[in-house]
This record gives C-alpha cells, sequence and structure tokens, in this order.
C-alpha cells in the first residue's frame, strides 16, 4: 500500500491518484504544458476565469456547429486555441509574434533535444 | 492540427511567457504535478464518506458546497462555487457542461475524456437515461432523472446515495468505495 507523502492517506483502489483507474490525465505532454500555462497565468491575474471560459466556449461552439458529435473531438487542441486567441486579445502574447517563434522551433534541425 | 505542430506551438509559447517574466518552467512543472498527484476525485470520496457518516455535515455541504469542503484543504481547483446535489429515492441526478467542460476540479480533479466530448454533452440533456444505460447504468423507472448543466460559475457534484448493506462500513472504507463516476452521476454506487 503506497501513502501519500503530504497527507498520509493510504492509496489504494479508487483512492489512487487522479487517474489510475487507466485513465490518463494528459494524453500528451504539450498538453499538460498548456494546461499548466493557462492555471499560471490566471492566478497571476492576466485574465479572469470566465474570461478563459468565454473563449473556450466560442472555439468549442465553432466546432460544434460544422461538426457531427460523432467526429473525432481534441479537446486540448481547443483548449490551446482559447489560450492564444486570449492572450493576443489581451496583447500578452501577440499572434504574430508566437507564429515567428513557432516557425523557428519548427525549423529546428530533427533530434532537437525538447 | 497535429501533435507535434501542437507541441511546438506550446514550447513556443512557454518561451515566449518566459522570455517576458510571466511564468517560470518550474512552475508548469509543479502545477502539472499538482494535477497529477494531489487533486483528483479521492478528494470527492472523502467527502461523500463524511456526509454520509455525519448527518450534520451532509446538511452543511448541501447548504454550500465550497464552504462545507473548506476544512479538507484541497489544493487546486478553487475558482469555482461548487453545489452539491443529493441522490434521493425518487431523485438520480447527473451532471454535464453542455458549452465547455465545466467540472469540480477541487473535489473531482479533471474531467475525463468522455465528459467533454460533444456526444455527452449534448445527448445527455436530451436522452439521460438512454446515455446512463450505454455506459452501463440503469435508473428504475420509478425515478426522476434531473441534469444539471455547469458553468464558470457554479460547478456540481453529485452526493450517491449510501448503498444498502455499507451503512456499517467506517469512514475510511467508504471513501475507497465511492467513484469518480457516482459523482459525476453517470453511475450508481453498489448496483447489482
Amino acid at each position: 500500500m503506497t501513502t501519500d507523502q503530504v497527507t498520509g492517506f493510504p492509496l489504494e483502489g479508487k483512492l489512487q491518484p487522479p487517474m489510475a483507474n487507466g485513465e490518463v490525465l494528459f494524453e500528451e505532454a504539450w498538453q499538460s504544458r498548456v494546461f499548466a500555462m493557462t492555471i499560471l497565468l490566471y492566478q497571476d491575474g492576466l485574465f479572469s476565469w470566465n474570461e478563459f471560459q468565454d473563449e473556450l466556449i466560442e472555439v468549442i461552439g465553432r466546432w460544434d456547429a460544422v461538426n457531427d458529435e460523432t467526429r473525432q473531438y481534441e479537446y486540448y487542441d481547443h483548449f490551446s486555441e482559447a489560450l492564444n486567441t486570449l492572450l493576443n486579445k489581451k496583447n500578452i502574447v501577440a499572434s504574430g509574434e508566437l507564429g515567428k517563434r513557432t516557425d523557428e522551433y519548427a525549423s529546428r534541425p530533427h533530434g532537437h533535444d525538447h | 492540427m497535429s501533435n507535434s505542430d501542437a507541441s511546438v506551438r506550446a514550447e513556443a509559447l512557454e518561451s515566449l511567457l518566459i522570455d517576458k517574466g510571466l511564468i517560470e518552467a518550474d512552475q508548469i512543472d509543479q502545477t502539472i504535478a499538482l494535477y497529477n498527484e494531489r487533486v483528483g476525485p479521492m478528494n470527492g470520496a472523502r467527502v461523500v464518506a463524511k456526509a454520509w457518516k455525519n448527518a450534520d455535515y451532509r446538511k452543511k455541504l448541501l447548504e454550500d458546497g465550497s464552504k462545507a469542503i473548506e476544512e479538507f484543504g484541497f489544493v487546486g481547483g478553487q475558482i469555482d462555487k461548487l453545489v452539491v446535489i443529493e441522490n434521493t429515492a425518487s431523485v438520480h441526478n447527473v451532471v454535464v457542461c453542455t458549452l465547455c467542460s465545466c467540472y469540480p476540479w477541487a473535489v473531482l480533479g479533471l474531467p475525463p475524456r468522455w465528459y467533454k466530448d460533444p456526444a455527452y454533452r449534448s445527448r445527455v440533456v436530451r436522452e439521460p437515461r438512454k446515455v446512463l444505460e450505454e455506459m452501463g447504468t440503469v435508473v428504475p423507472e420509478d425515478k426522476l432523472v434531473r441534469v444539471w448543466d455547469s458553468s464558470a460559475e457554479i460547478r456540481y457534484m453529485i452526493l450517491p446515495e449510501l448503498p444498502p448493506g455499507w451503512s456499517d462500513l467506517s469512514e475510511a472504507d467508504l471513501a475507497e468505495r465511492v467513484s469518480r463516476d457516482s459523482m459525476i452521476g453517470v453511475e450508481i454506487l453498489g448496483a447489482v
């Protein structure tokens, strides 16, 4: 039986950390980083959670409007689009700036250590 | 967007935010670790078990969920008002966020993929019994099914009914038996 070092609470069965039932919390590492960045920026007061929520709802709404509910749905694509849109709107990270840095990184030679 | 494109973009964003002095890489790692290890349905399970054992706490929980969970000191997800809805002999409740993915992180951690998928979001409000049945949960015909649509302002968590035969278990033993899905309302505990 493992024990949570902080709370001393046993971690067997259903009480194991979040997705010990086999589900994954984040399918890709980049998703966890985008999620964490959003939380941190919100906590630092760069935007309210409602503002982020509104963007997310809009992005998802646009997808829902043209896609049937059985289509492959990539939640974190919408999540990161919402974040990037909001950051651009608030002049925190302009979309041009993000595009430029993304291109620079994309053109690094293969085998670059991420 | 392909995963490698999305990954490069995320990396670019991170580097810009760091360059601008808005975040530090360490903070990102710590936040991820927090959500992987400390923020999850084991928190909600403890709340449910306590409410089952303590009628006074149950009352407080149903009156003001956010206030009632303060004593547990859960970390992460304190950005919402928590409202706890009890399942009863006559009503079975289930939670959704039709517009995006609103979910009571403080007690349940991050939502599972199916909760965020368009199929669940639109179908559970239209045909809840059918969706629940497809997920393996049959709600008795004589029970009403009520669907609660979460929002940025209010996040819902279900207080499941205490299954018959469980009332003699200790609070800790009860907590181990409370599943994440029963607190969303898509599973009924103790069902044979």
